[in-house]
């Protein structure tokens, strides 16, 4: 096995694929790749770990009597609630450790197993695809070694952080939050992070491009958590047990402390991962399994216009920030019916919806939420304002502009698609909340209202991309600070509604001056002031860039 | 002749480092004018602010009777560049890019599109991504040949492609020439510069050091002779403009030495004088120029530079007198 690297050089010249040999080099590689991710894993791994911890240890006063945690038992006992959470059994249990166990998992399992994928394709497909796999593995570097290391890699993250979990959670000292229980809490994660590592060996050996590998095996990691959230809402939980993400949930951490859900999980990953090791060796370095699709030979004349151009670079995120957030609106939508029941109780939530005001708890929560989508709208203005940048540093504009495209006409391309699709992401935010919405309460009137809501929002995204915008034409290389605006927003808009920020934070922000529809009134003198400060803040921006020079490589 | 590109002491610097140091370049229209130097020499830069994607410091620049930073957009309809490091978008196609390139500069010409692609062997259905380097700059090469331009400013345009592939490139370019359009051609390749360029100008740490036509640079350098004579010739080292005397062969008494230009007369007499059995000279190539230029740099290796560096070309426009 690996040991045989220990002196590579004296090793005998190759022998066939089946030997220790296709291992050779493994261990440096695997040296070589947590030097290169001694950053990145660290960062990842005590996000995770500090997000959970914090999560249990609000418990304390977020449930500080036992009247409360029942009340929060109840509020998510709906065909809703479950498919935002986990299996029912959960709900027997109603101590601190269960309902973390309930609200958590599912969704650290996905950001697991989403850290787990990128660590897997970093080191294979995307070494692959830039060539740099072919330099290493013409030293003495056996054939499989890359995947191992990866895999080993992944595994590595993940057990630090089942064993982060199982000491830093047993440390809390809270009640019902017990050792035996921590430990297999910590190891349900590692679990869910293994099973997809693996998945993601396999998705790699297909596609010759990492993005296509991380984003299939992304899409594995969707459907298990959508599979889990079907079959968890529904009376019968065959469909949870077709998902990974359903078992490590039902090894029940501090209710039943069951491992073998999780052996289920060990199994599928060692499964998944030879069938990778055996499909890498039926495919040609650098090459994929599904042969290349060759595409159009010439341009449409659509591509050929500023924005038809841009429009094609953007429509991958634009696509999947629309579907995204519709879904996400639908998911909120959906459980905006039982809002009042799951919210009673939560003396936080409750005092700051009353301080937003409106008719109802419904108007409330709805306005509320319409900050959390807007954030996530901004998210995508920001990657569609900045592309320009992108796309100047990897070189891709110097040709543009040496034809007869301005530079103006250029980013203005870019900007169209931005101020355009995130209006439109926008809406579609607002169109699946108010969907939803009108299913689970009864009230047609929800559509038209918060899909309104969700557009007055757009002039505070306009003036997001404005500020991008500025940076990117008197500021380039500080561009990436325009990532300061959603952090901000969601901060001060959300937090700091709950935990009561001085308005003065509010206003900085360009979403802090949007009126809270629907709970408040529709004001339109904020939204016709927002608009102009983005047209000047653009105008502003597009002046620096036609004065300043183009970087090149 | 008219000057299509005329440039004069142009000074850039990108933060301490100064790329263009009062760089001239003169370039008549219809030419096709060799732009030479190593890696660094400001080839690029130069090129840039040609195309006004960068902004000089100082100094005047004139493309086509534009100022290239002002009238940018008006001058580009009229230009075809090729970058040195082609990127392309990773989910475009090879013809999506070349259509796309063309007719924002301002429409192309179909069939010579097809004949090129056809020419250089490309096959436009693949994604940006699943191209080579070379593949790359043919997606550029024919994007910039394929629309009416009357200025190609190609930044070493060949360096990732193929010997056979170099050579239907001088094609191109040498059919471009005839069809009266002006090309700065960048390089450091210099035998490529050799058989196309009418002019070149040779920079070097962001200034021109020399410019004029081949024959006028090589008027200015040494001759290499070879020579085999009846009596010993060793003494020719004491002539005026005689340099790097070596014998090669003790047995036939086989010389080599380079000559300045002027001095190549006295020089011949001299072996003539001495009974000359066999005799071949050379002009210097473009090796031996650069080698001139950047000598010092090469101090390391002695004073090898003038003695070996035609050795690398042998038989060029080999000529005896």
């Amino acid at each position: 096995m690996t040991s045989a690297t220990a002196a590579p050089g004296t090793r005998a010249p190759a022998a066939p694929v089946t030997g220790g040999n296709a291992l050779a080099g493994t261990r440096t590689l695997i040296r070589f790749a947590l030097r290169r991710d001694r950053v990145r894993l660290p960062v990842w791994i005590l996000a995770l770990f500090l997000s959970t911890l914090m999560t249990a240890n609000s418990f304390r006063t977020l449930y500080s009597d036992p009247e409360d945690r029942a009340n929060a038992v109840r509020s998510v006992d709906s065909p809703a609630g479950l498919a935002m959470s986990g299996p029912r059994h959960y709900l027997t249990d109603d101590g601190f450790g269960s309902l973390l166990s309930h609200q958590m998992i599912g969704f650290t399992a996905v950001l697991v197993g989403l850290m787990s994928v990128l660590i897997v394709t970093r080191h294979t497909r995307a070494e692959e695809e830039t060539g740099r796999a072919e330099l290493v593995r013409s030293a003495v570097v056996g054939r499989h070694a890359h995947l191992a290391a990866a895999l080993a890699v992944a595994a590595l993250a993940d057990l630090a952080l089942a064993l982060l979990l199982a000491l830093g959670l047993t440390g809390l000292g809270l009640e019902g939050v017990d050792a035996s229980g921590s430990l297999v809490y910590g190891f349900a994660h590692a679990a869910a992070g293994l099973v997809f590592a693996a998945v993601a060996a396999v998705t790699v050996q297909f596609t010759a491009h990492t993005r296509g590998a991380s984003g299939t095996a992304l899409a594995v990691i969707g459907t298990a958590y959508a599979l889990r959230a079907a079959g968890d809402s529904g009376t019968s939980d065959t469909l949870s047990w077709l998902s990974p993400i359903g078992w490590v949930q039902r090894s029940y951490p501090y209710v039943d402390n069951r491992w073998w859900p999780l052996l289920l999980c060990l199994l599928c990953a060692v499964g998944c991962a030879a069938a990778g090791f055996r499909l890498s060796t039926r495919r040609d370095v650098g090459a994929g399994l599904r042969p290349q699709k060759p595409g159009s030979p010439t341009a449409s004349a659509a591509l050929t216009t500023p924005v038809g151009f841009a429009l094609r670079l953007h429509r991958g995120p634009l696509a999947g920030f629309g579907a995204g957030l519709f879904l996400m609106g639908a998911m909120y939508g959906s459980i905006l019916g039982d809002a009042e029941d799951m919210l009673a109780g939560i003396d936080e939530i409750e005092e700051a919806l009353e301080r937003i005001g409106g008719a109802s708890v419904v108007e409330s929560f709805a306005s509320m939420v319409m900050v959390v989508l807007t954030v996530v709208a901004s998210v995508y203005v920001v990657t569609a304002a900045l592309r320009p940048r992108s796309e100047e540093t990897a070189g891709r504009a110097e040709p543009l502009l040496a034809t007869g495209l301005s530079r103006s006409r250029w980013v203005g391309g870019h900007l169209a698609v931005a101020l355009g699709g995130g209006t439109l992401v926008l809406a579609l935010a607002g169109l699946g909340f108010g969907l939803a919405g009108a299913a689970s309460t009864g009230d047609a009137g929800l559509v038209p209202d918060l899909t309104g809501a969700a557009l007055a929002y757009a002039p505070a995204l306009w003036v997001t991309v404005g500020v991008a915008v500025v940076l990117f034409g008197w500021f380039p290389r500080a561009s990436r600070a325009a990532w300061a605006v959603p952090v901000y927003a969601f901060v001060v808009g959300y937090l700091g509604q709950i935990l009561q920020f001085p308005d003065w934070t509010n206003n900085l922000s360009p979403f802090g001056h949007i009126p809270r529809l629907p709970a408040a009134d529709m004001r339109w003198t904020p939204l016709a002031l927002l608009t102009l400060v983005a047209v000047a803040l653009l105008w502003l921006g597009l002046t620096g860039f036609r004065r300043r020079d183009l970087e090149t490589k | 002749m008219t000057k299509a590109i005329s440039v004069s002491g142009l000074r850039k610097t990108f933060g301490r480092t100064r790329a263009l140091d009062g760089l001239d370049l003169s370039v008549g229209t219809g030419e096709v004018h060799g732009f030479l130097g190593p890696n660094g020499a400001g080839k690029s830069t130069t090129i840039r602010v040609l195309l006004g994607l960068l902004r000089a410091d100082s100094g005047t620049a004139e493309v086509l009777g534009q100022d290239p930073w002002r009238d940018a957009v008006a001058l580009h309809r009229r230009i075809a560049y090729v970058p040195g490091d082609v990127e392309l978008w990773p989910g475009l196609t090879g013809g999506e890019a070349i259509d796309l390139l063309a007719r924002l500069r301002g429409g192309l010409d179909e069939r010579r599109r097809t004949e090129l692609v056809e020419r250089f062997d490309l096959d436009p259905t693949k994604k940006g991504r699943a191209y080579s380097k070379g593949n790359r700059q043919k997606v550029a090469i024919v994007a910039a040949l394929a629309s009416d331009a009357e200025l190609l400013l190609l930044d070493e345009p060949t360096a990732g492609l193929d010997p056979l592939m170099e050579v239907v490139f001088q094609d191109v370019i040498a059919e471009a020439k005839a069809a009266g359009r002006t090309v700065l051609l960048s390089s450091h390749i210099l035998a490529q510069v050799e058989k196309l360029a009418d002019r070149v100008s040779i920079v070097r740490q962001g200034r021109t050091v020399q410019s004029g036509t081949l024959g006028e640079l090589r008027h200015l350098t040494r001759t290499t002779v070879e020579a085999e004579t009846e009596r010993p010739a060793t003494d020719l080292a004491r002539l005026p403009g005689v340099h790097d005397l070596r014998t090669v062969d003790e047995a036939t008494g086989r010389i080599r030495f380079t000559v300045d230009g002027p001095q190549v007369g006295t020089a011949v007499r001299a072996l003539t004088d001495l009974g000359v059995r066999s005799l071949v000279s050379h002009p210097p190539t473009l090796e031996e120029l650069m080698l001139r230029h950047y000598g010092d740099e090469l101090a390391a290796n002695g004073h090898g530079a003038g003695a070996d560096g035609h050795t690398t070309a042998p038989g060029t426009d080999g000529e005896p007198r």
